[in-house]
């Protein structure tokens, strides 16, 4: 029944990545067979990367609601309300396909799209952070991503001049043939002064502005839709490259024609560039939309309507203008020598036609294709939770020698070698960088502070998909309480395998699952975030990595905690219940060589309530230092407390305790203070458990034994670990 | 003291420039776009860090020949301070107005940490607030900030006593690991023969204000500030 173009065949349907059905839906939808510009349309609107069709049911789930929210998801990025007037814009995105092909730039254009996303909206981009994931330390290729996804974060950002304040790392064999580059950008904008991506206003000009179309990124949306195999490498000119200087410019350019009032609409060229930008536009204002591609701008000759509509050339805008707006507009780009040109008009026709050199070459309609995409409801099996295992701490090992082990280990050393590549201090109103909790970066010319945070523990996750994604979203909850800010709200970037298999749709449905109901509970709605599917390479699946971005308010910066101890004889106080969870931690890991067991259980009521206990002692200033407990539990913790300003601490805990100096149990804080009485009797009237584990002194941690090791040689073990991998001379072994 | 802020369109420290001397000096200073050709009559002009024209070539070559640079270095040359910082520095040794070049870091990695410095000459109108035995702590962040002279500009440099800042460790030696970028004789920063134009690598504008990493940068302004209002 099936019926092609003149221009198409089975083969090229397939090639596009169009199911039977998606191909039959889509003549449905024309009355005829597409021809090639078309087809090339369908594949890139429908694509998993642009349509979320494997994931609509399930992130329609999510809380994106809440007084403070001002638009959730289903705009560039979300934007939230901190008062007089300001508005933070922020969300997190995936450049995970591209980076592993090829790192400098996959990784560089993934901080471009997500600028351009929070800028688009009409903020000013204040902060960069990531989370990145990469596969097993003696793969062959993790040390030429590593070093190559971070020098295109930093080539991009720094150029910019976003500072790049924080960000998470993270090791293991699952992300071999699939590493995971998550970008975060933060914004501050005015309220009153905030642009949407609906068109409207027929006859209304449709601008094209920034750099030029070129043939790079071709189909990359339906790259970033299907699994990896041994072909991938041949996909490098799919790829595109960044241009971090005409970022800058049309940054600027961009804030300086928001500033007045020309605009009706304005939306980036991101994934599927010209074809999903037009189309999103006009869909969201329920208009038709008419594109002369005569007039785009063509950084080579000869480009096809195909082409253009399917490049992702970099650094490019679409900008409904109010009629005779356009010389004002064009003036201010051509000050920032960048490409304007008039492309098209709003039209009532709620169909896209799109000319070439006088003659139609398109046609569809809008809304059936934009909005009608398939949804599917996967079919998908529950993860259940792991039996229970008991882990047996042999005679040999020794607390403080575990200790060093692990503060040494991949899993937890300093990441001071990524981001000492990354400019951190410019904007010059970075109060807290990398290191701490939450990154804290002042709100400019006010007293008012945004923390930020990017966390997810992917072990826990693939343990129990629903406890991982709550546990996600919880300590993004506590990084932020614990720098002294109120969480407000998250964005969240779930990267999983490959959909159509039913344990990874079980993987997602679980995680998002969790990540609902603890969001709900500790009230950070979602406001933003993107999905990444089909990372797999041969049939293997990465873990499942569920990132959330969180953002917390502070309305006077001057009471921000860190973590370092600035002084001795402070007491230390864990917040919290701790009963000795070492099932799934680093300790078992590193240590013990088990993987196997329960994640830690995640109660969002005490999570919720020790927070809420935790800030008011923060704001009430009885909080000298903070720090969340998280990964390798309170001993480490307290020794990253320690190591921030080589002042030690001397614990009052039993050398053979392992649970409580390594058990990873949820909804704990160490709190270092003047006023043990105060804390403990807020403790106590909120009915959350209270331990006073000792006092800061001296430059060494010591046991209640009186085992004792110094900060120095802790400190070289952290520090060590990274630069010795990232720097080793190269081996030639197979 | 008047000031002007030199814009180019890849200027990124421009806006902590102009408030690190708006703070100080209590007024606005101008900010002066590249293309223009006319500099305003100032005290004291700064040239910011960023990537000038995106700097994919070497860094600050195509902004020593736009028109605003010839002006500065008119103004220079007539006795008007001038401040280059990070890519500023990199336009000053470009343009003539100081000597040497900065090359690629030795690591070839961008680096931003906060060093300490050396103030080897504290009798000038950019340093005279700081002391001779005391390190300042200020941030670099930069890919490109490793000083190289050849031997007879180096020695000149030395000989009469231009360098204005050198790498060291929190207690004032000079040790290699101190020095973040490969820079000869851990230079930082250098003045003209005359000691009216000061190039550094590090960021006095970010550590202006107590909050966000302390007052040692801020001393360089208020030095200017008691020369030369």
């Amino acid at each position: 029944m099936t019926n092609y173009h003149e221009d198409t065949t089975a083969e090229i349907v397939k090639e596009h990545g169009l199911s039977d059905d998606e191909y039959k839906l889509a003549i449905e939808i024309l009355g005829r067979a597409p021809n090639l510009l078309e087809l090339g349309i369908f594949s890139v609107m429908w694509s998993e990367h642009c349509s979320y069709k494997s994931s609509k049911k399930w992130l329609k789930t999510l809380p994106t609601e809440g007084p403070q929210v001002i638009q959730g998801p289903g705009e560039n990025a979300g934007v939230v309300d901190i008062g007089d007037g300001d508005a933070v814009i922020f969300k997190i995105e995936s450049h995970n396909h591209p980076s592993f092909i090829e790192p400098y730039q996959g990784a560089a254009t993934g901080v471009g799209g997500i600028l351009r996303d929070v800028f688009t909206m009409g903020a000013r981009p204040i902060a960069n952070l990531n989370a990145l994931r990469f596969g097993a330390l003696d793969h062959a290729k993790t040390r030429h991503l590593l070093s190559g996804v971070v020098a295109g974060i930093g080539g991009y950002g720094n150029c910019v001049g976003v500072p790049t304040v924080g960000g998470e790392t993270n090791f293991d064999p699952a992300y071999n043939g699939n590493i995971l580059v998550n970008a975060m950008n933060v914004g501050v904008a005015k309220t009153d002064k905030i642009f949407y991506s609906a068109a409207g206003g027929i006859g209304n000009p449709v601008v094209y502005v920034g750099s030029k179309t070129g043939r790079d990124g071709i189909h990359g949306a339906t790259m970033a839709s299907a699994e990896f195999d041994d072909e991938s490498e041949a996909k490098r000119p799919t790829v595109q490259v960044g241009d971090p200087f005409t970022e800058k410019l049309l940054i600027e350019a961009c804030l300086e024609l928001m500033s007045g009032d020309s605009i009706v609409a304005i939306q980036d060229m991101g994934a599927a560039g010209l074809t999903s930008s037009s189309f999103e536009m006009a869909s969201k204002g329920g208009t038709g939309v008419e594109l002369d591609l005569s007039t785009v701008p063509c950084r080579e000759t000869g480009m096809t309507p195909y082409e253009m509509m399917l490049s992702e050339s970099q650094e490019r805008m679409l900008i409904v203008l109010k009629p005779g707006r356009e010389a004002d507009a064009q003036k201010i780009f051509e000050k920032w020598e960048l490409d304007f040109a008039v492309v098209g008009t709003i039209t009532d026709t709620g169909r896209m036609v799109l000319k070439f050199e006088g003659e139609t070459v398109g046609d569809l309609p809008i809304d059936p294709l934009a909005l009608a995409s398939p949804e599917y409801d996967r079919p998908w099996v529950e993860v259940p939770m792991p039996a229970f295992v008991e882990l047996n701490v042999p005679s040999s090992v020794k607390a403080l020698d575990a200790l060093k082990t692990m503060i040494g280990s991949p899993d937890l050393a300093s990441r001071r070698w990524i981001w000492e590549q990354y400019d951190s201090s410019v904007m010059a109103d970075t109060l807290q960088k990398s290191g701490g909790d939450a990154a804290v970066v002042r709100v400019h010319g006010t007293q008012k502070a945004l923390a930020m945070t990017t966390d997810c523990t992917p072990r826990y996750c693939y343990a129990h998909p629903e406890t991982g994604g709550a546990q996600a979203v919880a300590e993004s909850y506590r990084n932020l309480v614990a720098s002294g800010a109120k969480p407000l709200a998250a964005t969240n970037n779930l990267n999983f395998g490959n959909p159509e298999k039913p344990e990874i749709m079980g993987q997602i449905v679980g995680c998002v699952k969790g990540i609902a109901e603890a969001c709900e509970k500790l009230d950070m709605p979602i406001v933003s975030g993107n999905v990444s599917l089909y990372n797999e390479t041969d049939g293997k699946a990465i873990l499942p990595t569920p990132v959330i971005g969180g953002v917390g308010l502070m309305q006077d910066s001057s009471v921000m905690t860190k973590i370092a101890f600035d002084k001795e004889d402070l007491d230390l106080i864990v917040l919290g219940s701790s009963n000795g969870h070492l099932q799934q931690s680093i300790f078992a890991k590193q240590i013990l060589g088990s993987q196997e067991g329960q994640p830690p259980a995640v109660d969002l009521d005490k999570e919720e309530l020790t927070g809420r206990v935790v800030l008011s002692l923060i704001e009430n200033e009885m909080v000298v230092a903070c720090h969340d407990i998280s990964d390798g539990g309170l001993v480490v913790a307290v020794t990253e407390m320690a190591m921030a300003n080589g002042i030690g601490a001397e614990l009052n805990i039993d050398e053979s305790d392992f649970g409580l100096l390594f058990g990873e149990d949820q909804a704990r804080y160490i709190l270092a203070t003047e006023d043990s009485d105060s804390i403990l009797l807020a403790a106590e009237n909120a009915e959350i458990d209270a331990l006073v584990i000792g006092k800061t002194k001296g430059n060494a941690l010591t046991l209640a034994s009186g085992a004792s090791i110094s900060l120095s040689e802790l400190s070289a073990a952290h520090e060590t670990w990274m630069p010795g991998y990232m720097e080793a001379p190269v081996s030639r072994e197979a | 003291m008047k000031s002007a802020v030199i814009v180019f369109p890849g200027s990124n420290c421009d806006r902590d420039m102009q408030v690190a001397l708006r703070e100080v000096a209590g007024k606005e200073p101008h900010m002066v776009w590249h293309g223009d050709s006319q500099m305003p009559e100032v005290d004291v002009i700064a040239i910011p860090g960023g990537f000038s024209y995106g700097d994919y070539l070497r860094c600050g070559a195509m902004a020593a020949n736009s028109p605003i640079m010839r002006e500065v270095v008119a103004k220079a040359n007539q006795g008007t301070a001038v401040l280059g910082v990070c890519n500023g520095f990199q336009v000053l040794t470009e343009c003539g107005l100081l000597p040497g070049a900065l090359m690629r870091n030795a690591s070839l990695k961008f680096v931003c940490r906060e060093v300490n410095l050396t103030v080897e000459d504290n009798t000038t109108a950019f340093t005279f607030n700081y002391s001779k035995n005391k390190p300042i702590r200020v941030s670099v962040a930069h890919g490109d900030g490793n000083f190289f002279a050849e031997q007879a500009t180096l020695e000149k440099i030395e000989g009469e006593g231009q360098v204005a800042f050198r790498y060291c460790n929190a207690q004032g030696e000079l040790v290699d690991t101190a020095n973040p970028n490969g820079s000869m004789n851990a230079i930082a920063g250098i003045f003209n023969e005359k000691r009216n134009v000061l190039g550094m690598m590090p960021h006095p504008e970010r550590h202006a204000d107590p909050a966000t990493g302390g007052n040692d940068g801020r001393l360089l302004f208020e030095s200017l500030m008691g020369a030369l209002s």
